[in-house]
């Protein structure tokens, strides 16, 4: 719309506005007639955004502490870097390993993956990459071998600050074969040995100055005291402005000899509350809410309904297991039979339908049906309360005059339902768990915490009978960290496992050590069904639903493509265009 | 009155002291440290990994030798170090104090000198009609929640019109001070909308009774004009009591509008704290939270002083 005719609509609308004021007597008459008038004046005179399809501009309701790929996890960080750094490897949309910065995925079968025996009689593998011969940071340095092994010392070193440094220990050594070629020497065989997603190459002939003092490096690392250095990108965008809270600005990295992206400039702007960010869509100061971290379903639904004909709503069904864990201490909840029947006394069904509108899928265990070891044949529960009563019953809590039950010492079955205070959808559902679990005598108490107070007090020290939060996995992860007795968390680990529930079980520790190191896809194939038959048979937590991701898109954005992981869509930024 | 400052200025510095002690320690009692954050972004993270990563952020040492560390540095001049924002605090902190100043210290303004001249007029026609409609309007003003006001403005002159950004403190890549202002409209109109109404009432309040007082009464026998009795004689009397009010809310410029600065997504101190707090980062937590103090303590010992300028009868003892 040109200037002319919008300001002619906008004279057009004083006009009126004037008129309502003059011909009308009330307030109700008032605001009946103005609303549309500016409903009408919004729709011609906002802003044409839109019509700049060489920018984009996405909403997100988080901002990264630092840029630096291997310091402070955050999702933030991993999307907006998603635009500016590749990874060696990392899991796609279809959850499949993929080779990015790398030539050939390596596999035994191709000859790259070699397993060795080890001094102390283990298995270990060597595995051999070879870095994109174009791959280039983006002041113009090759992407070279050195950089491999600059990172490899910065995530070995003790007070590098690195997060996750497991990857980095099972690395015994690297050989280099040339300024492209090496060969990790890991110390363990695993059945993903190929995929070091979390080994992100740092820029050696920038960082090396930083890390002088390995102590100061997370103080001193460039990616936060010159973070539009190009040199620190080797993706398809770098970073042209950092506005800490605000917005991360990314404009095309010359020295990127992939496809190109088709936008001159992204700009990545944190709004963290999820009703502003709404009305900066509306309103067009942002293109597009990312799924990863935008709205929740709920917000996204009731968006959908009111706004949906004007955007691309996509529903993406991922890897965040929404789940109630149970304090298997408890000795109301050490009894199976109880478990059982609290799973039977809730309508999982009836909750997704009414609440999510069946966008969410009730879960059967904490493995994905989109995951390759899902297995179809895992114990299934469906809404059965009578059933639920008889367990009640047969393990001794028996209702009396249909009222809360009891035991033979006279004690309620009355247990507490935690989660994260402020999350609208966990209460919504709460309270429906609570009314339905009255239905069978179960008297249930709602005491919810900060996620702060719920994350770093209650749930890693285990007090709570029952909370409900998300376990976060990735497409085949071994549920070592959720389900292994040894990640029981206490003061030994720092309460360091997620284990929370205290579920002990040789069988299951057998089945996951044994699921690690299984290279036959079908023999693994085999051990995931049994992991997930005898999960869903103790029950040690009781799966909720897997939460959808919601993208919310202008209709001329095309190739987005949400993972369902927690690798993020714009790790393929190159594919999104406006369409012509 | 110079002895006065001196004893007020000692005080000042005893109570930053003690302030910065209760304030590190009630962060450090909170349940979770910046490692268990960490650890719920990536579950995967080990014991060993934590273990490391709290020896490395000085997070596994005790409570009071962690303040008295940091007590050592910040007298050297440094207040260490902001995990939140991977900067030395300081530089976390000036940008947005400048963001905080200019939003609040606008809204400040505005709200004030439409305060006065409401205020003002309102007193003068005690009981009017025109007094009844100052009332309910400065009565919707401070019963209106903020975020919904935000919200509102947002829909009609962002999404609705289109005529402001909803968002931000400027276009991404653009730094000019136009943009900076048009992008200052919004959330200025929320903050002096949502404040004028109570700063009405108490100018209301304390000019309809200076009004009365005897000088008033003098001054309009001795055939003073009545610009000359409100500017000269009542407001100057008036304005005794509404200082102490605007001493109190001096602090809120740099502590900042947190409802408001979430709303528009801008980067200001209200924010900052908030972030600060809840994320574990001490450094930058204690030091925003200590300028807060600091500023609003200057600020009434300002008050204060300025009770002898506005009245004669006030001596500093």
């Amino acid at each position: 719309m040109t200037g002319a005719v919008r300001f002619q609509a906008l004279g057009t609308l004083c006009v009126r506005l004037i008129n309502v004021f003059r011909d009308t007597g009330t307030w109700w008459g008032w605001w009946r007639r103005w609303l549309p008038a500016l409903a009408v004046a919004g729709l011609l005179s906002a802003p044409a955004m839109g019509e700049d399809r060489e920018s984009l501009t996405i909403g997100i309701t988080q901002f990264p502490s630092t840029l630096n790929p291997n310091i402070d996890p955050m999702a933030a960080k991993s999307y907006v870097l998603g635009m500016a750094l590749r990874p060696i490897t990392v899991y796609d949309a279809d959850w499949r390993l993929v080779c990015l910065l790398c030539v050939t995925l390596p596999s035994i079968e191709n000859g790259l993956a070699v397993p060795v025996d080890r001094a102390d009689g283990k298995k270990g593998i060597d595995i051999t990459y070879t870095i994109r011969p174009e791959a280039t940071w983006g002041d113009g340095v090759p992407v070279t071998t050195a950089d491999v092994l600059f990172t490899y010392e910065v995530g070995r070193h003790p007070e590098s600050a690195v997060g996750n440094a497991e990857l980095y220990r099972r690395i015994t050594g690297i050989d280099v074969k040339d300024d492209k070629t090496f060969t990790l020497h890991v110390d363990k065989l695993t059945f993903d040995y190929a995929a070091i997603n979390d080994f992100v190459l740092l820029p050696a002939h920038i960082e090396r100055a930083a890390f002088a003092d390995p102590a100061q490096y997370r103080v001193r690392t460039r990616y936060n005291t010159d973070p539009t250095n190009p040199g620190l990108y080797n993706g398809p965008y770098r970073v042209m402005e950092v506005v800490a809270g605000s917005h991360i600005l990314f404009a095309p990295n010359p020295h990127w000899a992939g496809p190109p992206g088709h936008f001159k400039r992204i700009t990545v702007r944190a709004i963290e509350n999820t009703a502003a960010l709404e009305a900066n869509l509306l309103s067009g100061t942002i293109d597009m809410v990312a799924g990863e971290l935008g709205l929740s379903l709920d917000e996204a639904l009731a968006f959908d309904k009111r706004h949906g004909e004007g955007f691309q709503m996509i529903f993406k069904p991922g890897l965040v297991f929404e789940h109630i864990d149970l304090n298997l201490e408890r000795p109301a909840l050490a009894d199976r039979r109880v478990r059982e029947a609290l799973i039977l006394g809730i309508d999982r069904e009836a909750i997704s339908n009414s609440l999510f509108a069946g966008r969410q899928k009730v879960a059967d265990s904490f493995v994905n049906p989109l995951d390759a070891g899902y297995s179809a044949k895992t114990p299934r529960y469906h809404y059965d309360p009578a059933r639920a009563a008889a367990l009640l019953d047969a393990a001794g809590w028996r209702a009396l005059g249909g009222g809360l039950r009891r035991n033979a010492q006279g004690d309620t079955l009355s247990l507490e339902l935690m989660t994260t205070a402020g999350n609208r959808t966990r209460e919504l559902v709460e309270e429906v768990l609570q009314s339905q679990w009255r239905k069978i005598g179960v008297d249930i108490r709602i005491k919810n915490e900060p996620a702060r107070v719920l994350f770093g007090e209650t749930v890693p020290h285990r007090h709570f009978d029952m909370a409900m939060y998300a376990w976060i996995s990735a497409p085949e992860d071994v549920p070592r960290s959720i389900l292994h007795s040894s990640e029981i968390p206490d003061a030994s680990n720092g309460f360091a496992g997620q284990n929370a529930s205290g579920f002990k079980s040789p069988e299951m520790d057998h089945l996951i050590d044994a699921l690690e190191i299984e290279l036959d896809p079908a023999k693994r194939k085999t051990l995931w069904a049994a992991v997930q038959k005898l999960y869903a048979t103790e029950l040690p937590s009781l799966p909720l639903y897997f939460r959808s991701d919601t993208f919310i898109l202008p209709k001329w954005l095309r190739g987005v493509r949400p993972t369902g992981n927690q690798y993020p869509s714009t790790l393929w930024i190159t594919d999104w265009a406006a369409q012509p | 009155m110079i002895r006065f400052t001196a004893i007020r200025l000692v005080e000042i510095a005893a109570v930053v002291v003690l302030m910065s002690f209760v304030i590190y320690v009630l962060i450090g009692l909170m349940p979770g440290d910046p490692i268990d954050l960490m650890r719920q972004a990536d579950p995967r993270m080990s014991a060993a990994d934590v273990a490391r990563l709290k020896a490395v952020y000085g997070v596994d040492q005790p409570l009071f030798a962690r303040y008295l560390a940091w007590a050592g540095q910040a007298l050297s001049g440094d207040l260490g170090y902001s995990r939140l924002f991977a900067a030395p605090v300081w530089s976390a902190l000036v940008p947005r104090l400048g963001n905080s100043l200019l939003l609040m210290g606008s809204s400040f303004v505005l709200a004030l000198a439409l305060a006065l001249g409401l205020g003002t007029a309102a007193a003068r026609r005690p009981g009017s009609r025109f007094d009844a409609a100052i009332n309910l309007c400065c009565f919707a003003g401070v019963s209106m929640p903020t975020f919904w006001l935000a919200l509102m403005l947002i829909l009609v002159f962002a999404a609705g019109l289109g005529w402001l950004p909803a968002s931000g403190i400027a276009t991404a890549g653009m730094s000019n001070l136009g943009d900076r202002l048009v992008h200052l409209v919004l959330p200025v109109a929320t903050l002096t909308l949502a404040s004028t109404g109570g700063y009405t009432r108490y100018v209301r309040a304390a000019m309809k009774e200076a009004l009365l007082q005897d000088h008033i009464r003098t001054a309009r026998a001795k055939g003073a004009s009545e610009s000359r009795v409100i500017l000269h004689h009542a407001l100057r009397s008036a304005m005794i009591p509404v200082t102490t009010i605007l001493a109190l809310s001096f602090g809120g410029l740099v502590s900042g509008a947190l409802v408001t600065e979430t709303m528009f997504a801008y980067p200001g101190m209200g924010k900052l704290i908030f972030d600060a707090v809840m994320g574990n980062d001490y450094n930058l937590a204690l030091a925003a939270l200590l300028l807060a103090t600091v500023t609003t303590m200057l600020a009434n010992l300002a008050a204060d002083l300025a009770y002898g300028w506005l009245d004669p009868r006030v001596t500093y003892r």
